[in-house]
C-alpha cells in the first residue's frame, strides 16, 4: 500500500488521487464519519433545528496564529473554539461547523495530524459537529504553515434576545475570568522574545458559562474579548450603544505573570487577546446572583463585576484608577510592538 | 463572596510603590505644603518631568488630576523616539530596503513617520525589518544570518547606551563581521543643559531621569541647583516615587534651598554604574552636535562610535545622515518639548495629528507627551 | 523613558559570558549581568539578588535596605499627615 508522504505536497491539493488519499487516510480519520457529508453541501432537516429555537446564527472566521502551538492550545483548538464562541455570544447553541484547511507545501504530516486531533477534541467537548469542509495546498512561502477557516451554525432559543440596543444605564459589566492569558501565552511561545512565561492560554469554549447566564436571565449583551482584548470590547460596547462604560481598573482580574510580561514589554493587559473569556452586560438586579452561579462552575471561578453602563460620556470608556482618578480607555491600535521606553 | 484582587501576588519593588492609601496621604501632604507655599508665591510651580516614563505613569494613574492647582507638570523631552528627526527614519528605510540587509529595531521606532512612510509600512512592502528587545538579540540575528548584514538601529538615552556598547564589544571580541550599528544615541544630560540655557526657560524644578541616573549617577546634575538655582530631584517611576519627588521639590521651595536630591535610592547611586560607564567610554564618543526633532541642533548631545569600532559603524557603510526633512509647518512639537505649550494647545492636536496619523513625533511613541494626552482623553484646549 | 523592571536573579546560565536567568512573577528570561558584576566577582554571587532590567541587561542592583527606607519614610509621612489632620479636627 502506498502511504501518504511525510510532508504535504502541492499535488495533494490538486483534487486528484493524491488528494483523495490525504482526505481518506488523514483528514477524515479525525472527523466523525457519520456526520461528515461528503456531498457538495451538507444538508439539515429544518424541523430538527426548529425544535431548539426560532432563529439561526451563522458566523465565519479564519484563524492564523504564530506560533501554531502555545501553552494551553494550538491553531486547531482555536479554530473550533473561536467560532463556537462567536455563536455563543449571539445566544445560539452551536451545532455545526465547516472546516477549511489551507496548508503550506512541505508542512509535516505529523503536525497536521496533531492539529486535526486537537480540532476533533475541541469539537467534541464543545458539542459541535463538523459537517463539511475543504482542503487546499499553497506553494511554500505563500502562507505561514497552516491557516484554518471555520464557519458555524447554531440555533437561538426563542427566549434569548441579546443585543447592543438593549443596554440600560446602570447595567452591570462583568468579565468571565482573568484577562490577557491568551495574548501572554502567545508572547511566551514566540521564539524572538525568548520569554518563558507561566501562563496558559484561556483557549476554550465559553458555552458552559454562557448557557448558565442565559438560563439565569437578565443578559443584555455578550461578547468574547478576542483580538484587541478587553479594551476593544468595551470600546465597541460604548460606541455601538452610544452609552458610556465605566470600569474600575482594580476590579479587573489580571494574573501577576500577565502583568509582569506587560511591564517588561510595555504592553497593557487590557489590550491583550483572550480566546475563552468574555464580557457580559447584565441587568443590575440580576448580576449578583448571575455571578454567583458563574463562580460555581470551574471555568467561572474568577468571574467578576468590573463596572457599569453610564450616561455620562456616551460612546466612551472611562477607567477609574486605583487612585480615584479617571481616564479614558481608548481602542487599542494595530500590532503590539514591544517597547523599551 | 470575595472579589478578586489583581495584586494577590505582587510584583516586588513595583506594587509597594503603587499603594493607593499611601498615595492619598502623600497627596494630602502635598496639598498642605502647597497651601503654605501660596503664602510665599502666587505663580504655580512649573515642574518638568524629564522622562517619558514619568509622563506615562502620571497619565496611567491620573496623577495630573489629583495634584494641587499650584503644581503644573511640564512634559520634557525624555522620549528618545519622539526626538528622532525624520531624516533618521528615512536613513533606516534606506538600510532596510538595501539588498541582503536586515534592519533590527526596538518596537518603539516602527511607527515613527519618515518623509513618506514608517518602518512598519516599509516592512509591509517587503523591507526586512525585525523587532528586537535587546541589542544582543540584534547581534544574535547577525550570527544566525551570516549571509546578511544586520544593522541595529541604536537609539535611547544613557540608560540604553551600555547595552549597545556591550553588544559592540562582544561583536568585536567574537569577530562578527556582518553586524553594524546605526547610532542615534543621545544624552539627556546635554538636553537638560540646553533647556536650562534656552531663553524661554521658566521651570521651577526637575523630576530627574531615574533610569539614566542609574548609569551616570546623580552628581552630574549638581550644576542645576548650584548654577541655576533650580531644584533637581532624581525620581523613580512609580506613582509614589513621583509624588514623593514632587513633595521634595516643594519642600526645597518652602525652605528656599534648591538642591540635588535622590528619591530613587533603591536603584540610583551618586556615581552611577562604573562598569556601564566604562563600556560607554570605550565604545562611544560625543558628536559635536546632533539634530533633535522639534528642538534643533543641540551641542554635544549625540554619540557616535569611536574609530576603533569603525568596522561596525553603519554611517561608514551606508550614505546616511545627510538629509534634513522639516516637520509640517504647523507642527508645534518644539514648543511642546520645551514646555512652552501643552500638547492640547498645539493647533494640530487631535484634529490633524492623532496616533493613527501622527504629524509630529510626540504623537507617535506612547511615551510622547501628545500621545499620552490623546490616549488618556485630554480634549483640545479651545482657548489656545 | 527607558522601561526598567525589577527582577530576581534565579540561576547563572553562562558564567563566562555573565548571563543569567531572571524572574519576575512567573516570567523568566536570560539577561546579561555584566554591568552588575564587579571585576573579579563571580556572577554566581548574584543569585537571589534583585536587579533592574533594561533591554536585556541588568543595569543596577536593587538596594533592598534603601527600598525599605523609602517605604518607611513614606509611611511616616502618611502617619504625620494623619496626625496633623486629626489635630485640626
Ligand atoms: S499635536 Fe502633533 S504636531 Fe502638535 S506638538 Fe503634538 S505631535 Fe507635534
Amino acid at each position: 500500500m502506498i502511504s501518504v508522504p511525510e510532508h504535504i505536497t502541492l499535488s495533494q491539493g490538486a483534487g486528484g488521487r493524491d488528494m483523495q488519499r490525504l482526505l481518506d487516510d488523514v483528514i477524515y480519520q479525525y472527523l466523525d464519519p457519520l456526520s461528515l457529508q461528503r456531498d457538495d453541501a451538507a444538508t439539515f432537516a429544518l424541523n430538527s433545528l426548529a425544535q431548539s429555537g426560532d432563529r439561526l446564527a451563522f458566523t465565519t472566521d479564519t484563524y492564523t496564529v504564530s506560533p501554531l502551538r502555545f501553552r494551553g492550545g494550538d491553531i486547531g483548538a482555536l479554530a473550533v473554539n473561536g467560532t463556537v464562541n462567536d455563536l455563543a455570544c449571539s445566544g445560539a447553541i452551536p451545532r455545526f461547523l465547516s472546516l477549511s484547511l489551507i496548508i503550506e507545501e512541505g508542512f509535516a504530516l505529523e503536525e497536521l495530524r496533531f492539529y486535526l486531533q486537537s480540532l476533533q477534541q475541541a469539537a467534541h467537548s464543545a458539542e459541535v459537529t463538523i459537517v463539511t469542509g475543504d482542503t487546499k495546498v499553497m506553494p511554500r512561502g505563500a502562507i505561514d504553515g497552516l491557516v484554518i477557516n471555520t464557519s458555524g451554525l447554531g440555533v437561538i432559543p426563542s427566549d434569548r434576545q441579546p443585543g447592543i440596543d438593549r443596554l440600560k444605564t446602570g447595567d452591570t459589566v462583568i468579565v468571565s475570568g482573568f484577562i490577557g492569558d491568551h495574548g501572554t501565552a502567545i508572547l511566551g511561545a514566540r521564539s524572538d522574545l525568548q520569554l518563558d512565561i507561566d501562563v496558559t492560554s484561556d483557549c476554550k469554549a465559553i458555552t458552559p458559562l454562557t448557557e448558565l447566564l442565559f438560563a439565569h436571565g437578565g443578559v443584555r449583551f455578550v461578547r468574547d474579548a478576542t483580538r484587541g482584548g478587553l479594551a476593544a470590547v468595551l470600546n465597541e460596547i460604548a460606541s455601538s450603544s452610544q452609552q458610556g462604560v465605566r470600569v474600575r481598573e482594580t476590579a479587573i482580574p489580571v494574573r501577576p505573570a500577565v502583568r509582569s510580561t506587560c511591564e517588561l514589554l510595555g504592553f497593557d493587559p487590557l489590550s491583550l487577546a483572550n480566546e475563552g473569556t468574555f464580557v457580559a452586560v447584565l441587568a443590575a438586579d440580576t448580576a449578583g446572583s448571575a455571578l454567583e452561579e458563574l463562580r460555581r462552575h470551574p471555568h467561572g471561578l474568577h468571574a467578576t463585576a468590573i463596572g457599569e453602563i453610564t450616561d455620562r460620556r456616551p460612546g466612551k470608556v472611562e477607567l477609574e484608577s486605583a487612585f480615584g482618578a479617571t481616564r479614558l480607555l481608548d481602542m487599542p491600535r494595530g500590532e503590539l510592538l514591544p517597547r523599551i521606553c | 463572596m470575595s472579589t478578586i484582587s489583581n495584586t494577590e501576588e505582587g510584583l516586588r519593588y513595583l506594587d509597594e510603590f503603587r499603594d493607593p492609601a499611601l498615595a492619598r496621604q502623600l497627596l494630602e501632604t502635598l496639598h498642605d505644603q502647597c497651601d503654605r507655599l501660596s503664602q510665599q508665591r502666587q505663580k504655580p510651580l512649573q515642574i518638568m518631568e524629564v522622562c517619558g516614563g514619568h509622563t506615562h505613569s502620571i497619565f496611567r494613574y491620573g496623577l495630573h488630576d489629583l495634584l494641587p492647582d499650584s503644581i503644573e507638570l511640564v512634559h520634557g523631552p525624555g522620549c528618545p523616539v519622539c526626538v528622532l528627526p525624520k531624516g533618521v527614519i528615512d536613513d533606516c528605510l534606506r538600510i532596510a530596503t538595501a539588498p541582503d540587509t536586515i534592519l533590527a529595531s526596538f518596537g518603539d521606532a516602527l511607527r515613527v513617520p519618515g518623509a513618506k512612510k514608517s518602518l512598519l509600512q516599509a516592512r509591509a512592502e517587503g523591507a526586512d525589518v525585525r523587532v528586537v528587545y535587546s541589542p544582543l538579540d540584534a547581534l544574535n540575528l547577525a550570527r544566525q544570518h551570516p549571509d546578511k548584514t544586520v544593522v541595529f538601529f541604536a537609539l535611547g538615552f544613557e540608560t540604553t547606551l551600555p547595552a549597545t556598547a556591550l553588544a559592540l564589544q562582544q561583536a568585536r571580541a567574537s569577530s562578527v563581521d556582518n553586524f553594524l550599528v546605526y547610532s542615534n544615541h543621545i544624552t539627556i544630560l546635554a538636553t537638560i543643559r540646553a533647556i536650562l540655557q534656552s531663553p524661554d526657560m521658566r521651570l521651577d524644578g526637575f523630576l530627574g531621569p531615574g533610569h539614566a541616573c542609574m548609569i551616570i549617577g546623580t552628581e552630574v546634575f549638581r550644576f542645576v541647583p548650584e548654577r541655576f538655582g533650580i531644584p533637581f530631584v532624581v525620581a523613580g517611576f512609580e506613582p509614589l516615587d513621583i509624588l514623593q519627588s514632587i513633595t521634595m521639590i516643594v519642600n526645597q521651595h518652602l525652605n528656599r534651598a534648591p538642591a540635588l536630591e535622590n528619591q530613587y535610592t533603591r536603584v540610583v547611586r551618586d556615581h552611577g554604574n562604573a562598569v556601564a560607564l566604562q563600556a560607554i567610554t570605550e565604545v562611544f564618543e560625543v558628536r559635536e552636535s546632533f539634530e533633535w526633532r522639534g528642538l534643533g541642533a543641540i551641542d554635544q548631545s549625540g554619540l557616535r562610535l569611536r574609530a576603533a569600532y569603525r568596522a561596525f559603524d553603519a554611517e561608514h557603510c551606508f550614505d546616511l545622515g545627510q538629509q534634513k526633512i522639516p516637520d509640517p509647518s504647523h507642527c508645534q512639537c518644539g514648543e511642546v518639548l520645551k514646555g512652552v505649550l501643552k500638547p492640547s494647545q498645539c493647533k494640530l492636536y487631535s484634529n490633524q495629528c492623532t496616533p493613527e496619523q501622527p504629524q509630529g513625533a510626540l504623537m507617535v511613541s506612547s511615551e510622547g507627551a501628545c500621545a499620552a494626552y490623546y490616549n488618556y482623553g485630554v480634549p483640545r484646549d479651545q482657548c489656545a | 523613558m527607558c522601561l526598567g523592571i525589577p527582577a530576581q536573579v534565579k540561576t547563572i546560565s553562562n558564567e563566562a559570558a555573565k548571563l543569567g536567568i531572571v524572574e519576575i512573577a512567573g516570567v523568566r528570561r536570560e539577561i546579561n549581568l555584566a554591568c552588575v558584576c564587579k571585576d573579579a566577582q563571580s556572577p554566581t554571587e548574584l543569585v537571589g539578588c534583585w536587579v533592574l532590567v533594561h533591554v536585556g541587561f541588568a543595569m543596577a542592583l536593587i538596594d533592598e535596605a534603601e527600598a525599605e527606607l523609602t517605604l518607611t519614610l513614606l509611611n511616616e509621612l502618611g502617619e504625620l499627615q494623619a496626625e496633623t489632620q486629626g489635630a485640626r479636627l
